[in-house]
């Protein structure tokens, strides 16, 4: 009897292992095939923007009144009277963007440093999270201090004669502000990923902590610092709704900083503020627009990912 | 020998050399402190002008309502319904009847009524919270000799009634709930897109892929979606969700099509563009939070026989959940504070009614905050003000429960 029932339990753990390892795992295939999927998504995502944006901006470059020849030349932007010149627009954006670097720039390096190499633990631990919240505040209430803030001090500061209400100038400030936590944080990511036996060896050799910090541990760094900045002006090219809220209305050709100009965020936004009619000239416009700013800051980022990826010194 | 050791220049430089270094130790200092100052002065100036003085006139002065010699403010509820039923058409007052019955309304609010139907009091002119502290009199004076008819009252343009009130082209009547609504329905729709998707590729790119051509150019491909403009998204979405999906966006292949709306511009179309949009967002916290799971409770699981998928089901999930909520939160709070796409998208500009369905015609707080912006009138700047310190509240919460998530929940190994 003991034995019969030992030969049993034998026979059904062996019965079990066998279909264990025989049972076909349908569910398995599912799992993950729909694993694979999500992680496709992202491409069906990209080839989305890609084919869309495409076919409508060459929808937009068959019309009659549009050549891409006339749209590089023309200094005009005004759809109705059928000119596309695509500079005012292009200005406009380059300008924001410069006035934001010029400011998030040294700016963020500077703040990166003090971080890393000078602030002690306790300072730092009180800075990061209030340069984290300044980075977390949505880009609107950017715009609205733009207007409220930025545009009353400075048409006090140059007279308002000089500036008007809507101008680059304080989209481009406030815009600056919007981008020092993203330098910062990324430069400082870069920093502190430079190795202490660097620092301690320079301090050996008698540096100071200026000289350690700019000579030493800043051209250690240099291709993360790089790679900060790059995205820093992809982000500021493609930043929406300061320039739309402070920037002003219409397209305008001029490099003066204090006069408004709409930049070609700005003007998608506006453009498409109403309800836009289907394959209509406007329509079409912001998809030829869309798919500039998306070729613009895929270049960015993937040459800043280049520069990480091929300048970056790589200490044990 | 001993004079060699010592460099001569080295004596010379030091005093300069540490000047130089405590120059520009006061610059970084002062430029991290240019940071904060930048972070107060948005704060103070939204505060700034979320209060403050503003001179009302009102249509019918409050005096000539007084009933029986008691004033407006005295009066009882019964008083002030056959105000009401007498001021108002019967329309009108019906429609307020089988909103909510009279008898179960409160004093207060039938008194509110009042105000908004009849005495309807308009903004003359608004000041700022600095100047109403430092200026009061001199604001007393101007009011009395411009608006002659007109009250001055403080008012804060931030309160609870602010925010369940629904949206009014009147400034002093309007609110936030409809904006506030349209956010919750739009956030719905891209936690449900975003969150499977998202968690499914992590898992796929962390624990199925191999190292292969294809799999390279999911990951590099997710970077790059990262950095593209949030407005690209939004111009993706009018092709995508508004146009070429018109059918399920607009509910018409459910035969649920909303009266009030043609197209596809719903709070649907809107919540898969943000989903779209953070996406990228959520993958890459997710995967960090799957990757900072030990390879040894994998290992350990497998050593009992588990199949990939119960491992990863029962052990990584579990493991990588604290990290993968955190991502969840933060990718939330981005797509909160998002207004561009939205607006590419189709924001409809004046709705004063809750969005009901997923295919109903949507507004959100961001976009509420944009149109109260580019109103000239400085009472709807106020209101932008108090709306902006509603979403930063939001947000703040937001950030703060993941915080708290991260510290409470996570597992050091």
């Amino acid at each position: 009897m003991e034995e019969q029932k030992a030969m049993s339990l034998v026979i059904t753990l062996q019965k079990k292992s066998t279909s264990l390892r025989g049972r076909r795992r349908i569910g398995k295939t599912i799992i993950q095939g729909l694993l694979f999927f999500s992680g496709f998504v992202s491409i069906f995502t990209t080839i989305g923007i890609v084919y869309e944006l495409g076919k409508e901006a060459l929808l937009f470059f068959q019309m009659p009144e549009v050549s891409i020849l006339e749209s590089m030349t023309n200094t005009a932007w005004q759809p109705h009277t059928g000119n596309f010149g695509i500079w005012p627009l292009v200005t406009s954006t380059l300008m924001t963007t410069l006035i934001a670097m010029s400011i998030a720039i040294p700016l963020g390096l500077a703040v990166a440093i003090y971080l890393s190499e000078y602030a002690t633990p306790r300072a730092r631990n009180i800075l990061k999270p209030i340069l984290e919240v300044l980075a977390g505040v949505p880009t609107i209430v950017y715009g609205y201090f733009a207007l409220m803030f930025m545009t009353p001090l400075l048409r006090s500061i140059f007279g308002k004669d000089v500036v008007e209400i809507y101008n680059t100038a304080s989209a481009g400030l406030v815009m600056g502000i919007l981008i020092l936590p993203l330098i910062t944080s990324m430069t400082e990511d870069a920093l502190s990923a430079v190795p202490r036996s660097l620092r301690e060896a320079a301090y050996g050799m008698g540096g100071t902590r200026l000289e350690v910090a700019l000579q030493i541990v800043l051209p250690a760094a240099l291709s993360g610092i790089a790679a900060a900045i790059i995205i820093g002006i992809s982000r500021a090219i493609g930043e929406t709704m300061i320039v739309a809220v402070a920037a002003g209305a219409g397209p305008k050709f001029t490099l003066n900083p204090f006069q408004g100009a709409e930049t070609i965020t700005g003007h998608i936004v506006r453009i498409s503020g109403g309800d836009l009619s289907y394959d209509s000239i406007d329509y079409n416009s912001i998809f030829a627009l869309g798919l500039l700013l998306f070729l613009i800051t895929l270049t960015l980022n993937i040459v800043s990912q280049r520069i990480v990826r091929r300048f970056r010194e790589v200490y044990e | 020998m001993k004079e060699k050791l010592v460099n001569p220049n080295y004596n010379v430089n030091i005093e300069g050399r540490n000047r130089s270094g405590s120059v520009w130790r006061w610059i970084f200092q002062l430029s991290t402190i240019i940071g904060i100052i930048a972070l107060t002065a948005l704060l103070l100036n939204i505060s700034n002008s979320a209060f403050g003085y503003a001179a009302l006139e009102a249509k019918i002065d409050p005096a000539t309502l007084t009933v029986d010699g008691v004033v407006l403010e005295d009066q009882n509820k019964e008083q002030l319904i056959e105000l009401l039923k007498s001021k108002i058409s019967s329309g009108a007052y019906k429609k307020l009847e089988k909103d909510q019955p009279f008898a179960e309304r409160s004093r207060a609010n039938v008194h509110q009524l009042v105000l908004e139907r009849i005495v309807k009091y308009e903004v003359d002119q608004s000041w700022s919270l600095w100047e109403s502290l430092t200026r009061a009199n001199e604001i007393k004076k101007e009011v009395a000799e411009n608006y002659p008819a007109a009250k001055l009252e403080f008012i804060s343009w931030f309160t609870s009634d602010f925010v369940s009130r629904p949206q009014s082209s009147e400034a002093l009547t309007a609110g936030v709930r409809t904006a506030i609504l349209g956010s919750l329905w739009t956030i719905l729709f891209t936690i449900l897109l975003a969150f499977p998707l998202g968690v499914g590729a992590a898992i796929y790119l962390e624990e199925y892929a191999t190292d292969n051509w294809l799999n390279r150019t999911i990951r590099t491909n997710i970077n790059n979606l990262a950095g593209v403009p949030s407005i690209v998204y939004g111009i993706l979405g009018l092709a995508i969700f508004v146009r070429t999906l018109e059918p399920l966006t607009s509910g018409a292949i459910f035969g649920l099509v909303d009266p009030t709306t043609a197209n596809g511009r719903t709070v649907l179309a809107a919540g898969l563009t943000l989903g779209l949009l953070v996406l990228p967002i959520i993958i890459i916290n997710a995967q960090e939070a799957i990757r900072a799971v030990p390879q040894s409770l994998r290992k350990a699981s497998y050593g009992l026989g588990a199949t990939k998928w119960q491992t990863v089901w029962s052990h990584v999930l579990p493991n990588a959940m604290p990290g993968i909520l955190t991502g969840t939160i933060l990718a939330i709070s981005r797509a909160i504070g998002e207004t561009a796409p939205l607006v590419v998208v189709g924001a409809s500009t004046a709705i004063s009614f809750d969005p009901a369905s997923p295919f109903s015609k949507f507004t959100t707080l961001p976009i509420q905050i944009y149109q109260w912006t580019s109103r000239p009138q400085d009472e709807f700047r106020s209101l932008a003000a108090a709306a902006i310190l509603v979403l930063l509240i939001i947000l703040l919460s937001l950030n703060a429960s993941a915080i708290v998530l991260c510290n409470r929940f996570s597992r050091k190994y």
